[in-house]
């Protein structure tokens, strides 16, 4: 990871820019806040409005992913565990409003009583408060990524054996989640949530509430993690990815440094999959295996790991391409998929934010041929 | 008397968990090199392993070669097949990320995707199975356990990969240089070794026992393009266990998590006994970060 420039990575080496330059960001957020809250609702017909929510999700969960992979260095591989984790506790809360509402359940969901339990497991209870679920959601994917990180950065496991302990976590939350039918709804997972909070998810007007929700929670992760990365603590992300023993000489105990990025990319993984299954309506457990995670990453690859926005855009395009090409052509996009990955790491590295970075930085030089901007 | 039943339980596992232990080992076997020795986290193993399987597929419903012989034929046959695709692409590809071994896994994993979506256009999505040679079919039953010939072939098979890949390391000439080239690269190049061309031959190695993995899995069930996707996890867990570029550290991984799984399995069900074998390295791993078997060395990481 030597090669990507200075530039792109510490937020003190903007130094000389103009008053422009610096208002430039502040004004782009602005700009795309009000488009995706004034424009595209008005726009947009509710099915594609909501395509663009679950776009969104992804978004944040690739706002994790390039705080922990991009700041620091950890390709996590396994973030459909966290999106499902989230995922499950908000749909376990959704099921639970249907089946409150429904006089004929008998009080637990329909795959519970095919498997012939009459009474609601403890496991499920708490669920029943809206405010447990979206604690759940959020909280529990960072206490489990917080434990495991703890256990496997303490004992320096990294680079390759991390990635593929991650990846070996997806694969056995699947099987479980599948195999454990009588809890989880298995391959079906849950699904069919007629409303949320008590309005109709089938309605236009709660679908477009539904978004606006998305596009605030993405809006608010993203400032949130935008403070994390130019904090004191992004200087020491950065640098434990960079030289993780230097910063361990220096007196920092790059365990909790790692684990504290880790937590937060499981966070923003839970709040994504939270968010998703209000937006989709279903969880299961095929959006939550091995590929699906490794999807999750290449899209933020695609974008550009070291920076929020195209770690944001990323995931949306790649969502919204996946959305435009799969139905018509699916063998051809799967080609197309796999080529694009090859080129992106090839040929940028950096993603499209490294693309739009040179070229601004191009851009830059050319109207200023002495090289300094005071 | 309930202890001597948990162990007449176990003990009935046994040859279950040997057999998941040799195809684990067989899948694992070319990864220790591409991965554990040259350090690219290669995802397109499944994809080989998958172009193995399917080699013997088409030497079989293609060529039209009988199934008595047509395994032996599509041993060396997927070797070479799938040793020469991973050649070429660490010549066009691999090469340049040596290093850079999270950047290799995306890579890898593209080149992957390509290659199961060629399986789909050229085989069809739907499995097919490959008849094993009428030689196999059947087993023997010692001491009440049922033992059938084509997993007794495959561990035979994994056998005589690990001692043929000892043989060719620790004899002859090139394995020597290889392992050289492994453990002090710079110190290789200036003692006249051409370590491109040994890098080269290292993923020959690895892509080839793929391939020889993929012919094995035809025995055990049908074959798909998503086959090596299966065994491609698991058998990185084996090299990580194992401790990375260490060949009795695979050997001994690959059968302790094959007989971890089939011991498991009897009393937790076969979901659980992944949750306990994922938990069991992680304790593993709190006791020997770098795996049961390093090369001892002064660098710090």
């Amino acid at each position: 990871m030597t090669s990507t420039s200075a530039s792109s990575l510490s937020p003190a080496a903007a130094p000389a820019r103009s008053r422009a330059g610096r208002l430039a960001g502040p004004a782009v957020f602005v700009g795309v806040l009000a488009v995706a809250l004034g424009v595209l609702p008005a726009v947009l017909e509710p099915f594609r409005l909501n395509l663009v929510a679950q776009y969104l999700c992804f978004a944040i969960v690739g706002l994790g992913i390039a705080v922990a992979w991009g700041r620091g260095g950890m390709l996590v591989l396994g973030q459909g565990v966290f999106f499902g984790l989230g995922g499950y506790a908000m749909g376990m809360y959704l099921t639970l409003e249907r089946v409150s509402s429904d006089p004929l359940s008998g009080g637990v969901p329909d795959f519970m009583s095919w498997s012939g339990i009459s009474e609601l497991p403890l496991l499920w209870r708490p669920f029943a408060h809206p405010a447990v679920a979206i604690a759940t959601a959020v909280l529990l994917p960072g206490l489990v990524a917080a434990l495991l990180g703890w256990a496997v950065f303490r004992q320096r496991v990294r680079g390759a054996y991390f990635a593929i302990l991650n990846q070996a976590l997806a694969a056995a939350f699947v099987i479980l989640l599948i195999n454990q039918q009588h809890l989880t709804g298995g391959t079906n997972g849950l699904t069919r949530f007629p409303t949320l909070f008590g309005a109709s998810l089938y309605s236009a007007d709660t679908k477009r509430w539904v978004y606006v929700a998305v596009v605030l929670v993405a809006a608010l992760v993203y400032l949130a993690f935008r403070q994390v990365v130019r904090s004191r603590y992004g200087a020491l992300l950065v640098a434990v990815r960079d030289g993780e023993d230097r910063v361990r000489f220096l007196g920092y105990d790059p365990t909790w440094v790692k684990t504290l990025a880790y937590t937060l990319s499981a966070m923003a993984a839970g709040v994504g999959g939270a968010l998703f299954v209000v937006v989709m309506g279903i969880i299961a457990p095929s959006s939550l295996g091995i590929v699906p995670s490794l999807m999750m990453v290449l899209a933020v690859a695609i974008g550009g790991r070291f920076s929020l926005a195209g770690a944001a855009l990323g995931a949306v395009l790649m969502n919204a391409a996946e959305t435009a090409f799969s139905e018509s052509f699916a063998g051809g996009w799967t080609y197309l998929q796999g080529a694009l990955f090859v080129l992106v790491i090839v040929f940028a590295p950096r993603g499209l934010a490294g693309i739009a970075e040179s070229a601004a930085g191009w851009w830059r030089s050319r109207r200023q041929p002495q090289g300094s901007s005071q | 008397m309930r202890t001597v039943d948990t162990i007449n339980q176990l003990l009935a596992q046994l040859p279950v968990g040997l057999s998941i232990g040799a195809v684990l080992l067989l899948a694992a076997l070319g990864l220790n090199f591409t991965f554990g020795q040259m350090g690219v986290i290669n995802m397109a193993h499944g994809e080989l392993i998958m172009v193995g399987a399917y080699t013997a597929f088409v030497a079989q419903a293609w060529v039209g070669l009988p199934s008595s012989y047509a395994l032996l034929v599509a041993l060396p046959a997927a070797f070479a097949v799938t040793g020469l695709l991973g050649l070429a692409l660490e010549a066009g590809l691999i090469r340049h990320f040596y290093g850079r071994p999270l950047d290799t896994l995306l890579l890898t994993f593209g080149i992957g995707l390509v290659l199961q979506q060629l399986a789909r256009d050229v085989f069809g999505a739907p499995n097919v199975s490959v008849p094993a040679p009428p030689w196999l079919a059947g087993g023997l039953t010692v001491a009440g356990m049922h033992l059938p010939y084509a997993r007794l072939f495959i561990l035979a098979l994994a056998a005589a990969c690990v001692a043929a890949t000892a043989y060719y390391l620790s004899r002859s000439r090139s394995g020597r240089r290889m392992r050289a080239v492994i453990h002090n690269r710079d110190l290789a190049a200036v003692s006249g070794i051409a370590v491109r061309r040994v890098d080269a031959a290292t993923f020959f190695l690895g892509s080839g026992l793929a391939g020889v993995a993929g012919v094995a899995l035809t025995l055990i069930g049908p074959t798909g393009p998503t086959t090596g996707t299966n065994y491609i996890v698991d058998a990185f867990l084996v090299v990580v266990v194992g401790g990375l570029g260490q060949l009795r550290g695979t050997v001994l991984a690959a059968f302790a998590l094959g007989l971890l799984n089939a011991m498991v399995e009897p009393w937790s069900g076969a979901s659980l006994a992944k949750v306990v074998v994922f938990a069991a390295i992680i304790v593993f791993l709190q006791l020997r970060p770098q795996g049961m078997f390093t090369v001892r060395t002064r660098a710090l990481t």
